[in-house]
């Protein structure tokens, strides 16, 4: 099940006045069913926990380290504070550094209710307007879901060997990581033979979001229980302290929500309609374009 | 190659109006909905489910050091009740104060602060975790509930242990009230608390008694307790949720 088998070789030849360009196209079927379900239960999950989160947050918009939050010294915080002309502005601080950011963090305006002290806009809170309890309902919800699907991912990943064959480098694209990055920079994407892999750079981001991010914002995010910290303990201690994890559940989800927006933008650059294929129905497309005459093609 | 520029811009138009739909604050309509709110309160019974009925419900909530203590330990809720009958007690420092135990009990029985310090006590330093997300660390002496309960004698019918406040909240009609499943009111952690960093219970925090339920989060810990009731059910009180906050939407199994 799953992997890059190639299945279907389609050649075509399309003749010009004078630039003959033969153009083989192979389909490989890259994605399982199990991936491409999990991925999108995924995608819906992870938006409506970042929004809901971020409604949450809003509660006490501020982070601390430790067991306890240090009301006087957060290492980010985001309020509103009379400015020089005596309005109100929206200072977010961080590490006791304060920054302007009216509009958008500290301060913003409701629709139908007005400008508020809020900590994130209403457009990326869930519900938008200030409502912890209808907040923290979306959350524990979705994250259900989002935890029992990951295992069905891992679980099913690892059983199948999908991590192992079509995640984990080889030694020698970790050799050329340097070539990848260079590619990368100059907008370049793998054709041909080297497209039926990931290459180093994708195998190791989603690695990292998979092995490494999801679990330890579930994680951060279940210490944050009082409950299950007196059948835990040793999770608070692993992560600094409750306080401590809530600051690094909100760093995994910034760190997630960077992740969303590279994968975006790659999968619009190097082909919206085969990437959102392949997610979809499994099959991918690989171009070999072979020059017969010359270099235009 | 037009063709393909043209899938591309639908493909972003496709993306950004998903994105946007996602985006535009459609959802407090959605949250409004009963149905909505019916399916996303299943999460709330799996919690429960999994926290009460399979994870081992006996265990300690973490306790700390001296060291640990919050230099600034928040009160949050109310902080200093102006309702007239409360006013009385405190400006007599709660000497005619009395907390009144009923209910499904063998004997109900009315205590005086003297009389809860003569009873067995125990003091906890713990952390307080507020569903809004802070915590501060304080050190908390009183009398066990359980001692209270087992002295007078709680009857078979009996589920769970109703606290009745001092203090009316911000729209003026409720007082403050609290409910507690009877496995944590036999809870060693759980406790009423007359004592807060070695001093008598501020106001702020709920002075002359305010409850102690470690491994749930801040509401449950109802302060200025005046009155304990066993019950068999909470249908009737209030909004019949179990508790003040409850009554607005939060969770009665306040744990995560």
């Amino acid at each position: 099940m799953g992997g890059f088998q190639s299945d279907v070789e389609v050649v075509r030849q399309r003749s010009a006045p004078k630039v003959q360009v033969a153009q083989r196209l192979s389909w490989i079927f890259r994605h399982s069913a199990i991936v491409r379900v999990t991925h999108w239960i995924n995608f819906l999950c992870l938006a409506v926990l970042l929004m809901s989160g971020l409604q949450i947050f809003n509660a006490h918009s501020a982070l601390y380290w430790g067991q306890e939050s240090d009301f006087q010294h957060p290492l980010l915080a985001m309020h509103a504070s009379p400015g020089q002309h005596g309005s109100l502005r929206g200072i977010t601080t961080i590490l006791d550094h304060d920054f302007d950011t009216t509009g958008v963090l500290g301060l913003s305006y409701v629709p139908g209710v007005g400008v508020r002290e809020r900590g994130f806009p209403a457009w990326v809170t869930l519900p938008g307007m200030q409502w912890l309890a209808m907040g923290r309902r979306w959350h524990f919800f979705f994250a259900w879901i989002f935890v029992v699907n990951g295992l069905v991912y891992l679980t099913s990943g690892l059983a199948s060997g999908h991590f192992h064959r079509d995640l984990l480098p080889t030694g020698e694209q970790l050799r050329h990581i340097g070539g990848a990055i260079w590619d990368h920079l100059r907008l370049r994407f793998p054709k041909g033979e080297e497209a039926r892999r990931y290459n180093v750079l994708q195998k190791l981001a989603y690695l990292g979001v998979v092995l490494l991010i999801l679990p330890c914002i579930a994680l951060a995010g279940m210490t944050m229980s009082p409950n299950l910290d007196s059948i835990a303990p040793q999770l608070v201690i692993l992560f600094g302290g409750r306080q401590s994890a809530r600051t690094i559940h909100f760093l995994c989800a910034a760190v997630l929500l960077i992740f969303l927006l590279v994968h975006v933008v790659m999968v619009l650059l190097s082909g919206v309609w085969n990437n959102m294929r392949s997610m979809t129905t499994g099959w991918y497309r690989i171009e070999h374009t072979e020059d017969i005459n010359d270099g235009t093609a | 190659m037009t063709e393909r520029l043209d899938r591309r811009g639908f493909g972003l138009r496709l993306t950004t109006g998903l994105a946007s739909l996602l985006l535009s604050g459609c959802g407090d309509e959605v949250s409004e909905r009963p149905w909505v709110r019916h399916l996303l309160d299943k999460a709330e019974d799996l919690n429960y489910w999994l926290q009460r009925r399979v994870l081992p419900h006996n265990a300690l909530a973490p306790e700390y050091d001296e060291a640990d203590l919050s230099p600034q330990f928040r009160a949050n809720g109310s902080t200093d009740p102006d309702d007239e009958d409360y006013r009385r007690l405190a400006d007599n420092d709660f000497a005619d104060w009395r907390l009144t135990v009923g209910g499904l009990v063998e004997r109900a029985e009315r205590f005086s602060l003297v009389d809860l310090r003569a009873l067995p006590s125990r003091t906890q330093i713990t952390r307080h975790d507020c569903v809004e997300g802070w915590s501060c660390i304080g050190k908390w002496t009183g009398t066990p509930l359980a001692a209270l309960l087992q002295r007078v004698g709680v009857r078979p019918q009996a589920r769970f242990v109703m606290f009745h406040c001092a203090d009316t909240m911000e729209d003026g009609t409720d007082r403050y009230y609290e409910s507690i499943g009877l496995d944590d009111a036999f809870h060693p952690q759980t406790i009423l608390a007359y004592d807060m960093n070695g001093a008598a219970l501020p106001v702020a925090h709920g002075a002359p008694l305010r409850l102690r339920v470690e491994r749930q989060l801040g509401y449950k810990m109802a302060k200025y307790v005046m009155a304990i009731e066993l019950i068999e059910s909470f249908s009737h009180i209030g909004r019949g949720r179990g508790g003040f906050w409850e009554d607005r939407g939060y969770e009665w199994y306040a744990g995560i």
